[in-house]
């Protein structure tokens, strides 16, 4: 992974941290950095190529890097208390339909547009 | 190194230094992943889960508290924000795909950020649930820094949203495939899109390992849900409990 592209990455979301500080924006600021890459992308026409081997070792391994913060729950599972039945049954309902009703709408939306673009199909 | 050279003395050098748990996290996620592969990639053990579990086990019997075991862990959490600048690459190499499908994506994001909110919410609350914890599991679909923020806002602990956040991720990431399979969600752009909606960051590592595809639509909704959510939550709240 080239040096200089793990620097760009890091000016991205430093740019996008000083962006959210100073406007108030309701988005995290390596959000943002990824926003301002992806304009700058969209500018340049094409990925680079040392740029693309970077992001993507550094995403291979995205799971892991949730790791650390995962482990954070030890702190708060006493803080579930009283109403770990409600939160947990609520976590995995909620969960299953907006699995489910997400991916329903989007597949019968992307059918809808097919149909408009091809009528003759 | 310590004068005292007894096992104990090496231990209590070891266990106050990064070094220890940063490579115990790295060699637990590596065994933990290549559990995931030898087993075929069964979903129940998803490699975030089973290190989460193996490490707050090991924590609980070494008597480690959360803080200097992130004192190690935090080199690799850190990491996560240059990661997600780095979505911009897949995102912008499925921008044709992205770009023809604007508007679907729209419509299901918005329909999915009040899915997520309202079912939470409303199970929730006829179960029981205090004002406090409804407004900390609001915003647990969406990626935890925003999340903690709404929470806030909200009237809901952020610490509490953090760990309810991190929950559901790995909830999605562990059922979600087989779930949409199961409903007849078969088409990579609709299964990115609601693994990114239900399940951020964790969903978006899931998605993209099934596909470029999934894995650029689940980053896209990823970031959409964190605006989206920002703006329609406080008026669902709002809405389904009036002060």
């Amino acid at each position: 992974m080239a040096l200089r592209f793990l620097a760009l990455l890091l000016i991205c979301q430093l740019i996008g941290e000083t962006l959210v500080l100073w406007i108030g924006l309701p988005v995290p600021g390596p959000v943002v950095g990824m926003l301002l890459l992806f304009i700058g992308l969209v500018l340049r026409g094409a990925v680079p190529e040392g740029l693309g081997t970077t992001t993507d070792t550094l995403l291979a391994h995205l799971s892991l890097l949730f790791v650390p913060a995962g482990v954070g729950v030890m702190l708060h599972l006493a803080m579930l208390g009283d109403h770990w039945l409600a939160i947990a049954l609520a976590l995995v309902l909620s969960t299953l339909l907006t699995l489910a009703i997400t991916g329903w709408v989007m597949t019968a939306l992307i059918r809808w547009q097919d149909r408009r673009h091809h009528p003759e199909d | 190194m310590p004068a005292d050279r007894s096992l104990d003395a090496l231990w209590v050098y070891l266990a106050t230094r990064p070094l220890l748990h940063l490579t115990l996290t790295l060699v637990v996620y590596l065994l933990a992943d290549a559990l995931f592969q030898r087993s075929g990639r069964r979903a129940l053990l998803n490699p975030v889960l089973v290190s989460m579990l193996v490490l707050i086990g090991v924590l609980l019997i070494t008597d480690t508290d959360y803080q200097t075991y992130f004192d190690g862990a935090q080199f690799i959490h850190f990491l996560l924000g240059p990661a997600t600048v780095a979505l911009a690459v897949p995102l912008y190499r499925q921008l044709d795909r992205i770009r023809r499908l604007w508007l679907p994506i729209l419509i299901a994001m918005v329909i999915g950020a009040l899915v997520s909110a309202t079912s939470a919410l409303v199970i929730a609350a006829s179960l029981g649930a205090t004002r406090e914890t409804l407004m900390s599991l609001a915003p647990k679909s969406v990626t935890t820094p925003v999340a903690m923020g709404i929470a806030e806002q909200l009237g809901g602990l952020p610490s509490l949203t953090a760990a309810l956040v991190v929950l559901t991720g790995v909830l999605g990431a562990v059922i979600g495939p087989a779930l949409l399979t199961a409903v007849g969600v078969r088409d990579d752009r609709a299964r990115g899109l609601a693994l990114g909606v239900s399940a951020h960051g964790i969903g978006t590592a899931r998605a993209l390992q099934t596909s470029a595809l999934a894995g650029a639509f689940a980053a896209l909704a990823m970031g959409l849900m964190a605006l989206i959510s920002s703006v329609l939550l406080p008026a669902v709240v709002r809405w389904l409990f009036p002060v």
